[in-house]
């Protein structure tokens, strides 16, 4: 039995050391360390959305940065108070100005905004064949930039909105996360996932079976686009400060380079990319200032951490195009099946979890071997 | 017998050339019709307009009475008229039995919501379905490769599997273009009696296109000869053997009659 098939050993992995990971997190909030754990949930969201749309649906959208400015203009516009929004957005209307909202609430309003933004742009695109969403996206994050530095009544201009309140709590950010997974998930694993992915390996043969293509196509980027715009209302009361300059197309292109890199035909590749891009680059930053290594002083490496990066993803389109996890769905199956967590309460899941790990290196070993053997034979 | 589908002078031009020209046709219910002809006759063009893949360039489809020559392919299938393709459009990734389940999942009935719930109305239907699509594997012969890759099954399997999945979508016009091509005798026998079982279990109207003359002489009902892009000649199979154009056209080249 290997390992990883083990319920047990799934829900110690993906479920109880994660938990303690975010309580850890939680009682250390303001933390240097929660915060990138914070972002790590916000990426999550990003990702997983984004996958709907560019792995599971087979189109390409570049617009995430877009659907989050708006998703954090709008939760900021609900959640600041009268004395704020009176200097930071004199142009609103009385009723909005007076307006303050549950976070949560805020969050929803944030994503029905995106998506109704995303409605707008892909009706006219999506009814036709073709990669024109990516163009029409990357056309539509230039325009919401634009609309951000020069509304300076409502949005304040290019000096952005400051003092957004810190509502962004571990809690929060980690139910949105997992609430949205578990949806992709779920929708992934009923027919409008199926019908999806159908439309994406061959769209003729997915219409001649009943497949209502536009449908298909403007419902997944809906979906997406709410889901980023959570994100986005989210990030914002992270960061407590937001304009035009964070939701541009280098934030976009970061979201496809980790959907890309954790493997977009997948929520958990959304899950591991969001990991590795959250924390390498924290680990690559000290590069970029000189660090010494073995005693040998290494010069300031401006950039390295992004030229790192793209180099990763090269690699990776070249040797891996369908991303590290490539179709596997092994964090998602664990965290949203009934036995992983029954698991808990059966003896036999103990002891066959005790027995994997005992042969474990004996295994590992044994197929070491079979494939290094394997490998003579081959070049034989 | 009730008329199904009837096909009013339906042309196809791709600028000049005029792959399809006045094609008329009358299928009636539980039909088995051969549609047959020379490479390049146009016999694909026909069941692409059929099915909706292609927009006709003049002339009208009418299926159970109703006009569907403007209608998007999905809402055709949904009508139930369902089709294979002659070059085989599988979903390659998807198992057999997944490939299957896309047909079958064309007429359900839980919405999205009772999805993402989990509810006991989805959990039921999506257990029918399975079951649905293992049956259909099981009638095409082929339900050994039910967890296998589409595109790792055999060739002759393959093909099958196109139509199981169809199948699975409660069709009332089947629509094959070649069933039978790439399959050695054997099995192109073998697929003759299952599709014979197919009309009569479902109660099917079918139209397919043929190379195989045996096939086609064995099993339609009537038939239609195309010739760069028109019907030179239509009738019983005995009458188009007989058919002196049809033998200059076709036959007399081919020597593939038995
Ligand atoms: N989409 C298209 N665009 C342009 N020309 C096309 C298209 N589809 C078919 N044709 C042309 O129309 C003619 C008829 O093609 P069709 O595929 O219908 O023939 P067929 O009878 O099915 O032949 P075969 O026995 O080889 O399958 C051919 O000359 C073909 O090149
Ligand atoms: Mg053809």
């Amino acid at each position: 039995m290997r390992l990883r098939d083990n319920h047990l050993f799934r829900l110690i992995i993906f479920v109880i050391l994660p938990l303690i990971g975010l309580i850890v997190t939680s009682m250390n909030s303001g933390s240097y360390y929660s915060g990138l754990v914070h972002l790590f949930g916000i990426n999550i969201i990003l990702v997983a959305s984004l996958n709907l749309v560019n792995g599971y649906s087979g189109m390409f959208s570049m617009g995430h940065a877009a659907f989050m400015a708006i998703g954090a203009y709008a939760s900021a516009m609900l959640t600041l108070t009268a004395d704020q929004k009176v200097f930071l957005m004199p142009a609103l209307p009385d009723w909005l100005m007076h307006l303050t909202l549950p976070f949560p609430v805020t969050l929803l309003v944030a994503g029905v905004l995106a998506s109704v933004t995303a409605l707008l742009i892909g009706f006219p695109v999506l009814r036709f064949k073709g990669h024109y969403l990516s163009v029409a996206t990357i056309g539509l994050i230039v325009i919401v930039r634009a609309v951000l530095d020069n509304e300076d009544q409502i949005t304040n201009g290019a000096r952005g909105v400051t003092g957004l309140p810190d509502y962004a709590s571990t809690g929060i950010i980690f139910s949105v996360a997992i609430l949205c997974l578990f949806v992709l998930y779920r929708l992934i694993h009923s027919s409008y996932g199926r019908g999806l992915i159908a439309m994406r390996d061959d769209w003729t043969a997915a219409q001649t079976l009943g497949v209502n293509l536009t449908t298909k196509k403007l419902s997944a980027f809906l979906i997406s686009a709410f889901m980023a715009g959570m994100a986005g209302g989210l990030w914002g009361h992270m960061q407590s400060v937001i304009s035009g300059k964070f939701f541009y197309i280098d934030t976009s292109f970061k979201i496809v380079e980790t959907s890309i890199i954790g493997g977009m035909f997948s929520l958990s590749g959304a899950i591991v990319g969001s990991a590795l891009m959250t924390f390498i680059p924290e680990l690559l930053a000290p590069l970029e200032t000189g660090i010494t290594l073995f005693g040998v002083q290494l010069p300031e490496l401006y950039g390295a951490s992004n030229m790192i990066l793209a180099a990763a993803l090269i690699l990776i389109i070249i040797f891996r195009r369908q991303g590290i996890m490539g179709y596997s769905e092994i964090i998602t199956d664990s965290l949203f099946s009934r036995e992983t967590y029954l698991s808990l309460f059966r003896p036999d899941q103990y002891s066959s979890l005790a027995k994997a790990i005992v042969t474990l290196p004996v295994r590992s070993w044994q197929s070491l071997k079979a494939r290094w053997v394997g490998q003579k034979h081959k070049s034989l | 017998m009730a008329e199904l589908l009837k096909v009013n002078n339906l042309s196809m031009h791709f600028r000049g050339l005029k792959a399809v020209q006045d094609f008329s046709a009358s299928l009636a219910e539980h039909g088995i019709y051969g549609l047959i002809g020379t490479n390049g006759a146009g016999k694909t063009t026909v069941i692409n307009m059929l099915s909706g893949v292609l927009k006709p360039t003049a002339g009208t489809i009418e299926f159970a009475g109703r006009d569907i020559t403007a209608m998007r392919p999905d809402r055709i299938a949904r009508l139930g008229i369902l089709r294979t393709y002659q070059n085989l459009r599988l979903f390659r990734r998807m198992t057999a039995l997944e490939n299957v389940i896309i047909g079958a999942q064309m007429h359900h009935s839980y919405s999205d919501v009772d999805a993402v719930l989990t509810l006991p109305c989805f959990r039921v239907e999506e257990d029918e379905m399975r079951r649905v699509a293992r049956e259909m594997l099981a009638l095409m012969g082929i339900e050994r490769y039910a967890d296998e890759r589409a595109n790792s099954l055999p060739y002759g399997a393959q093909r099958k599997l196109e139509i199981a999945r169809i199948l699975a979508a409660r069709p009332r016009l089947l629509l094959l273009d070649e069933p039978a091509a790439g399959m050695n005798p054997q099995e192109s026998a073998e697929l003759v009696e299952i599709i014979r079982r197919i009309r009569e279990t479902f109660g099917l109207t079918i139209l397919l296109i043929e190379h195989d003359m045996k096939v086609v002489m064995g099993l339609t009902e009537y038939i239609y000869v195309m010739a760069t892009g028109q019907i030179i000649a239509e009738g019983k199979p005995d009458e188009v053997r007989k058919d002196q154009k049809v033998i200059t056209a076709y036959l007399g080249r081919k020597r593939r009659d038995a």
